[in-house]
């Protein structure tokens, strides 16, 4: 019997987690309402600085995993375009791959293991040492005050993260393909006939919305921190695989609907 | 305006699922410095958390400033309350000075140099004017608390609630504490609700106490501090306030 019990027990204990976080979406959701209504109640510097941590400081590696992404692909598929003498094609598979699809998920699971692990602790710790519970005694809601700053930050950061992820992912397909004696001239030439503004900005989009599922899971993991020793590293824990499973759920959902709707 | 500012009749304290606390009724008197006792572990913090609505009660009721704690009550009761909490919860990216602007810029309309002045002030007040620019990771535990009290007074609240605010600080700065709480009582007609175990500061500060005990789960005595020490029955009390005399004799 023991293994039963320790599946069902996880099954609930998830379920209460999924629920804990829905409810959480919920008081984001009416938070962010209630700010549009009253914009000055916004923590403006706060945001900077969590924007800036989330942005700037993890463009290296965003860049540099785009960048390696695009190298792997592009020898990938050359090698089986070539059977067929259209290594060129690599530009548009390339193109149509970053832009749709791989750019902003790639993106947004290296944001859930930076950022959101990193919102998660920073609230975690916050939580043990009773600053939550002072925040709110103080009629200051932790979510306008922490949580609501935090998701913006991450929904601008995205979209910048995203776009030097694909270029960096399209430079090096260029690198590949010139070795293989297709002229970057050529190279860009396809990736401008295949790429709309469409594709590019749904692609942006999308990594936002990404961006906002990492924050709003990472933040709810440090609100849920117990004051164990262990509690602010299981919150992070929880942030980083809640953060992807979300991503990867929700990147799932848009693609069924793309399809539904034809985009 | 009732004379009592906060009420508990029946209260199970508690978190959910586990009673702490059982059967727990007494009132707080509007003007008064109330204390609550007990060994480590037995609930005071659980009580004190009640009281200011971050917990709700699991039984009974608990009433402040006449009213209970609920969805719509919570906005306005918070602006009456102060708390320091028993790690201080100073939030650790702002200085202290920031600190206790906090409140300030959330909730007033002063311009910054009067917000600037009026914190200045409340930190002289807690004997920290020199590490107003200090963040709370660069001051010592005793500073931290003295911090978090001047924060909490800085809306001028009707209650103020102090968790263990002498634990850590020396018998000078203590003594100091001592005094300012008996000042704002004096002149703001604050009530102050206070945790701690010193008797020196109980006998000098306190109106009346409330003792519980972990091992019986519930409160064993209310009254002044002399009605504890001298007619109390309890062992348990007997002991605490003995202990206290004996050392208060040989010292
Ligand atoms: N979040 C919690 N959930 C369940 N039990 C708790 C929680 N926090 C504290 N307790 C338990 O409540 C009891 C009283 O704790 P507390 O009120 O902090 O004691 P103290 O009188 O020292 O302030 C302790 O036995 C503690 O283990
Ligand atoms: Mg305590």
């Amino acid at each position: 019997m023991k293994p039963f019990e320790a599946v069902g027990r996880r099954a609930c204990e998830y379920a209460a987690s999924m629920r804990e976080n829905l409810a959480f979406l919920g008081e984001t959701t009416v938070c962010a309402l209630s700010i549009l209504a009253r914009p000055r109640r916004f923590r403006l510097g706060d945001s900077a600085l969590a924007f800036e941590r989330a942005s700037f400081d993890a463009l290296p590696v965003t860049t540099g995993i785009g960048f390696l992404l695009g190298l792997i692909l592009a020898f990938q598929s050359a090698a089986a375009l070539k059977m067929f003498g259209v290594e060129v094609y690599v530009s548009d598979l390339l193109a149509i791959a970053l832009f749709r699809e791989l750019g902003p998920l790639v993106t947004a699971i290296v944001l859930a293991g930076r950022t959101g692990s990193a919102f998660a602790a920073e609230i975690g710790a916050m939580k043990v040492n009773e600053e939550l519970d002072a925040l709110t005694t103080m009629g200051l809601p932790p979510v306008r005050f922490l949580v609501m700053p935090r998701v913006v930050a991450a929904v601008a950061a995205m979209p910048i993260l995203t776009i030097f992820a694909e270029l960096a992912g399209l430079i090096g397909g260029a690198i590949v393909l010139r070795m293989m004696n297709v002229p970057p001239s050529v190279f860009w030439r396809h990736v401008a006939d295949v790429s709309t503004v469409f594709t590019i900005s749904f692609g942006l989009a999308k990594g936002a919305f990404f961006g906002a599922l990492v924050a709003i899971v990472g933040c709810a993991a440090g609100m849920r921190t117990k004051s164990t020793a262990d509690g602010v590293g299981r919150a992070a824990t929880s942030a980083v695989v809640g953060g992807i499973v979300s991503i990867a759920v929700a990147d799932g959902l848009l693609a069924y609907l793309c399809y539904l709707w034809n985009i | 305006m009732s004379s009592s500012i906060i009420e508990l009749e029946h209260v199970d304290a508690g978190y959910p699922g586990a009673v702490i606390l059982h059967d727990v009724s007494f009132e707080v008197k509007r003007g008064e410095v109330f204390i609550l006792l007990g060994g480590s572990g037995c609930g005071k913090s659980t009580v004190m958390k009640h009281m200011i609505g971050l917990n709700p009660v699991l039984a009974g009721t608990l009433r402040v400033a006449g009213m209970e704690w609920s969805a719509k009550t919570r906005d306005e009761l918070f602006h009456k309350i102060g708390v320091m909490y028993q790690s201080g919860a100073l939030f650790g990216a702002m200085t202290c000075l920031e600190n206790v602007m906090l409140p300030l810029e959330e909730f007033t309309r002063l311009r910054r140099a009067e917000r600037r002045d009026r914190a200045m002030s409340l930190l002289a007040d807690v004997g920290l004017a020199d590490a107003a620019d200090k963040l709370p990771s660069e001051i010592s535990g005793g500073m931290k608390k003295r911090a978090a009290i001047a924060r909490a007074m800085a809306l001028d609240p009707e209650i103020v609630f102090l968790d263990e605010p002498s634990a850590g600080l020396d018998p000078i700065s203590s003594s100091a504490l001592d005094d300012l709480v008996l000042k704002l009582r004096e002149t703001k007609g604050m009530t102050f609700v206070v945790v701690t175990h010193e008797l020196p500061s109980i006998f000098k500060i306190a109106d009346r106490a409330a003792m519980f005990d972990k091992a019986r789960r519930g409160m064993i005595a209310l009254g002044s501090p002399s009605e504890l020490r001298e007619k109390s029955e309890d062992p348990f009390v007997r002991k605490f306030f003995n202990r206290g005399e004996s050392h208060g004799k040989s010292g």
